[in-house]
Formats: structure tokens, C-alpha cells, sequence
């Protein structure tokens, strides 16, 4: 565990909100209009930690947990999460299972809680929920797989390291655009992001992610919030590691550049949201089978 | 560079996952002269050795039959029948990308089993060949409308093409002139039939042939 490691961590904990605030001003300038500061996200979590929580008598301690154990999985993902070519301070082989499930955990703690309020506007959102990232999840572990096989290594650390400098002009080149296109997919779809997701509908019947914290306040839904930039910041992490391996070996230098490119990522998202309208309900599972098949075939390649 | 040949196979597999995958006539007919102009580029860099004017005058005909004319005389044929602008599967679109994805799996076999024996590349020219092929005949099989089992038969030819070039020998652009020309009448004699089969039952919709209009 070097100083580089934990720095990392560090600075994922400390810049995260800040992906939303990014997202948020690419919109606004796309819109023509002036736009939240960029700081917003975290005078928003500020504001939140200060007050109370409010709890309904139906719910119990499941609905408590939601937000603390969703939080306590995402900031574990940036324990086993490299960035800029940096080992992560815990990285095991095997560990990038530990990161699907961790994301796995979070998403089944948010909606156990969502369903312990006994909502059926919640429910639906929770049964959405359920449904797109049962689709999403294979995508992700066998664009994971494909890297593992690619690079014969079962490490996160290892594997995007194992990505030689230049692979994508090389032989690795198309398998490597086929992940990263499987990954941008996930990335949207687990991030209640447009074309899957509208994040900024609170009482629209097609909402997935926000219909399942209606009921969350004060504390609870700071810690939501944070925990979605985590979730995003650790998902940009992941598709910025596979598409731009670290160019030179200084690690301040690779690491600036590595949260430099996970920014990049959300000003894309922002641009996706921009121009792009959302899809029917319907054709979601269309988009998150296409990028499994995008997965699979990367896998197919290395396999051959 | 066999590295670029791997990533044309890479466009020519996705071009197919889209035909599967679309929901409008539009794009399917878009996939498939697509799949024509990666074919071309292909066929000029396998032969890139003796790439004489005989090789280019042949790759670029049939790049230009195939991208421009086929697809003009289907469009024509989606107009002048004002037929449905969807495709109308009998098999659901993520149904059929599934189903395309085991077909590439069996064709990875096959085609692992086969490539020792192909000349160009890395052999993956070969399975996107078989691949290709298999498309086309799902594509007939699994849809409705008689514009999108043309469509089928020109992934078909196009799977064909890439399998002669898989072999890399100029031979097989010349039966694949011969080829080509087949399809050509063919795509031309369905273009009027269907004209005439809409004007005929009032839809192009292959199950509903037996019913007679009064």
C-alpha cells in the first residue's frame, strides 16, 4: 500500500460530488442556459448532512440500512478500484468479482430499502430497478472476463496495468473498443443515466433510480447522493483504465491524468444527456442485451 | 496487415448483430450495403499483394452494385409498395441478437476447425464468412415481410463473398461476378414482384400469401 494507493482513494472520496456537477453545467451549457455552480453537489450534501431524518412507522431497519451499507459498498469499490496505472491499496486476485457484487450489495440494499416502505410507487421503481441491472450485470462480467483473459490476470490492478501502453492502435485495439463500448453502456444504465434512466423526473411513471428513494431524507439521502458519485466516479474509473492505459510512469503525472479522463467521462455523459432523448421503457433491455452481445463477442475474440 | 483485416471482421460481425437488432427497414438496408463497402475495403487489402486493375475494377463494382444499387432498388420497392417501415419479426429483435450471438459461437467453432486451411489473416475472416451466412438465412427465416427476406439473401451473398476471399484467390471474385449477377436479377425480379404482389393482396406479408383479396 503506497502513498500513491491511498491518495487515490483520497482524492475519489474528496472529487466525486463533483462528477454530478460537471454532468450538470455540460447540460447547462448544451441548453444555453447558465447552470448551477459547479460546487453545487457539494453545498447540496452539506445541506443534507445538517439535517434530520425522518422516518415513516411502516419501514424498519432495513430502510435504515439502505443508505449506510449502499454508501460503505461504494467507497469499498475504491479500495480494489486502480487508477492512473496506481495498484489499488487492496488489490487481490480475484478482485474484480468483489467490485460486480460490491455494486451488486449496493444496489440490492437500495432496494430492499425501497421496498420496506411499502410504496407501490417505490416497488415498481425497486422491480425496475431489479430488472435492468439483472440485464446490465452480464454485460459487466464478461467485459471483465474478456480483459482477465486478455491480459491473464484475475486483478483489476493487474489487468488494467497488464493493458500495454499504445494497445489501442495494436492487436488488443477492437477488443478493447468492444469493452469499453459494453462499459460506457453499463456505466449509463447502472447510473440511472438518460438513455436507460432520466435522472431529474421525480414523478414521472418511467423513473427507475429516483422513484426508489422518494422516501429517504436529510442524512440518509446525503448519503445516497454521495454514494451515486462513488458508483460513478468507480464506473468512469473503470472504462477511463480500459480505454487510455497510464502513458508514463510517474505516478503523479498518470494519476492527474486518470482523474482527468474520469471527469472527461462525466462531461461525455453530460453531452449523452444532452443529445439524446430517453428510451421507451421497452427498448431498455434491447440496449443492455446489445452491449452483453458486445461483451460476449470481446470475449469470443480472446477465447478464439 | 492482418490486424486491419481483423478489424473490418469486427464491423462486418457488428453490421450483422445490427441487421438482427434493428427495428426499421431503413437501417437493416443500411447495415447490409455496409456490410458491401467493409467487404470491398476488405477485398483490396487481402489481395494487397497483386492489386492489379483487374482486382480494383472487380472490388469496386461490386462494392458499388452492392452498397448502391441493390439498396436503391430496395428502397424503391419499400416506397412504391408502401409497405410498413418495421420490420415485423416473427422472432423479437433481443430474441433475435441472442440467437445471433449463439450462431457466432458455433460459427467461432466451426471456423477455429476450418482456419488452419484459410490463406488470409488470422482466420477470423472465415467465421465473420460463416457468420455472415448464417444471418442472412435467419434473417429469411425469422421475418415477416418479403423486403427483408431480400435483404437475408444479400447478407447471404455478402457471407458468401467473404468466404471466397477468406481463401484469398482471385478466382473467387470471379464467381463471385457470376454470383453477384444472380443476385442482381433476383433482387430486380423481387422488386417488381413485390410491386406486383402488393398490388395484388394489398400487404407484402409472407405469412398471409394463402389469402386470397376478393
Amino acid at each position: 500500500m503506497t502513498t500513491a494507493s491511498v491518495s487515490n482513494v483520497l482524492l475519489a472520496l474528496l472529487l466525486a460530488p463533483l462528477l454530478s456537477g460537471v454532468i450538470n453545467r455540460v447540460k447547462a451549457v448544451f441548453a444555453g442556459r447558465t447552470g448551477q455552480p459547479l460546487l453545487q453537489p457539494y453545498h447540496d450534501l452539506a445541506k443534507l448532512l445538517r439535517k434530520g431524518a425522518v422516518y415513516s412507522r411502516t419501514t424498519s431497519w432495513v430502510f435504515r440500512l439502505g443508505p449506510v451499507a449502499g454508501l460503505a459498498a461504494a467507497a469499498a469499490c475504491l479500495t480494489i478500484l486502480p487508477i492512473g496505472g496506481v495498484p489499488a491499496p487492496l488489490a487481490f486476485p480475484g478482485d474484480l468479482l468483489l467490485l460486480a457484487y460490491l455494486m451488486g450489495l449496493m444496489r440490492f440494499v437500495t432496494i430492499t430499502a425501497a421496498l420496506d416502505t411499502g410504496s407501490a410507487f417505490e416497488g415498481m421503481g425497486a422491480s425496475r430497478e431489479a430488472w435492468y441491472s439483472m440485464l446490465a450485470e452480464p454485460a459487466l462480467i464478461l467485459g471483465l472476463a474478456a480483459l482477465a483473459v486478455h491480459t491473464r490476470s484475475v486483478s483489476l490492478s493487474g489487468m488494467l496495468d497488464g493493458l500495454a501502453r499504445g494497445e489501442l492502435a495494436g492487436p488488443g485495439g477492437p477488443l478493447l473498443v468492444l469493452v469499453a463500448g459494453a462499459f460506457a453502456i453499463v456505466l449509463l444504465a447502472e447510473n440511472a443515466r438518460i438513455p436507460v434512466d432520466d435522472p431529474t423526473t421525480h414523478l414521472e411513471l418511467t423513473m427507475i433510480h429516483e422513484v426508489m428513494v422518494l422516501d429517504h431524507g436529510g442524512v440518509d439521502f446525503g448519503f445516497i447522493q454521495y454514494a451515486a458519485g462513488l458508483k460513478l466516479w468507480v464506473f468512469s474509473g473503470l472504462l477511463t483504465g480500459v480505454l487510455l492505459p497510464p502513458l508514463t510512469g510517474w505516478w503523479p503525472l498518470d494519476c492527474a491524468v486518470g482523474i482527468a479522463l474520469i471527469l472527461a467521462v462525466a462531461a461525455a455523459v453530460g453531452v449523452v444527456e444532452s443529445v439524446m432523448a430517453r428510451l421507451k421503457l421497452a427498448r431498455v433491455p434491447q440496449l443492455l442485451v446489445a452491449a452483453s452481445v458486445l461483451s460476449v463477442l470481446a470475449l469470443a475474440l480472446v477465447l478464439r | 496487415m492482418p490486424a486491419a483485416l481483423d478489424i473490418l471482421s469486427i464491423l462486418l460481425i457488428l453490421a450483422n448483430l445490427c441487421l438482427l437488432g434493428s427495428s426499421r427497414l431503413a437501417t437493416c438496408i443500411r447495415a447490409v450495403a455496409l456490410q458491401a463497402v467493409i467487404l470491398g475495403a476488405a477485398a483490396l487489402i487481402a489481395n494487397r499483394g497483386e492489386l492489379d486493375a483487374r482486382v480494383i475494377v472487380i472490388a469496386v463494382a461490386s462494392t458499388l452494385i452492392k452498397a448502391g444499387a441493390l439498396p436503391w432498388l430496395l428502397r424503391r420497392a419499400i416506397r412504391e409498395s408502401g409497405a410498413v417501415r418495421e420490420v415485423e419479426p416473427f422472432i423479437g429483435f433481443t430474441a433475435s441478437l441472442l440467437w445471433g450471438v449463439g450462431l457466432l459461437g458455433a460459427c467461432l467453432l466451426i471456423g477455429a476447425r476450418l482456419s488452419p486451411h484459410a490463406a488470409q489473416g488470422s482466420g477470423l475472416l472465415l467465421t465473420v464468412a460463416l457468420f455472415t451466412t448464417a444471418t442472412g438465412l435467419m434473417v429469411i427465416v425469422s421475418r415477416r415481410k418479403a423486403v427483408t427476406q431480400v435483404l437475408g439473401y444479400l447478407a447471404m451473398e455478402n457471407g458468401i463473398y467473404a468466404f471466397g476471399m477468406a481463401f484469398a484467390i482471385q478466382e473467387p471474385l470471379l464467381v463471385e461476378m457470376g454470383v453477384l449477377l444472380d443476385v442482381f436479377v433476383a433482387v430486380f425480379v423481387m422488386g417488381i414482384a413485390i410491386n406486383n404482389i402488393s398490388r395484388e393482396f394489398d400487404h407484402i406479408d409472407t405469412d398471409r400469401l394463402t389469402a386470397l383479396k376478393d
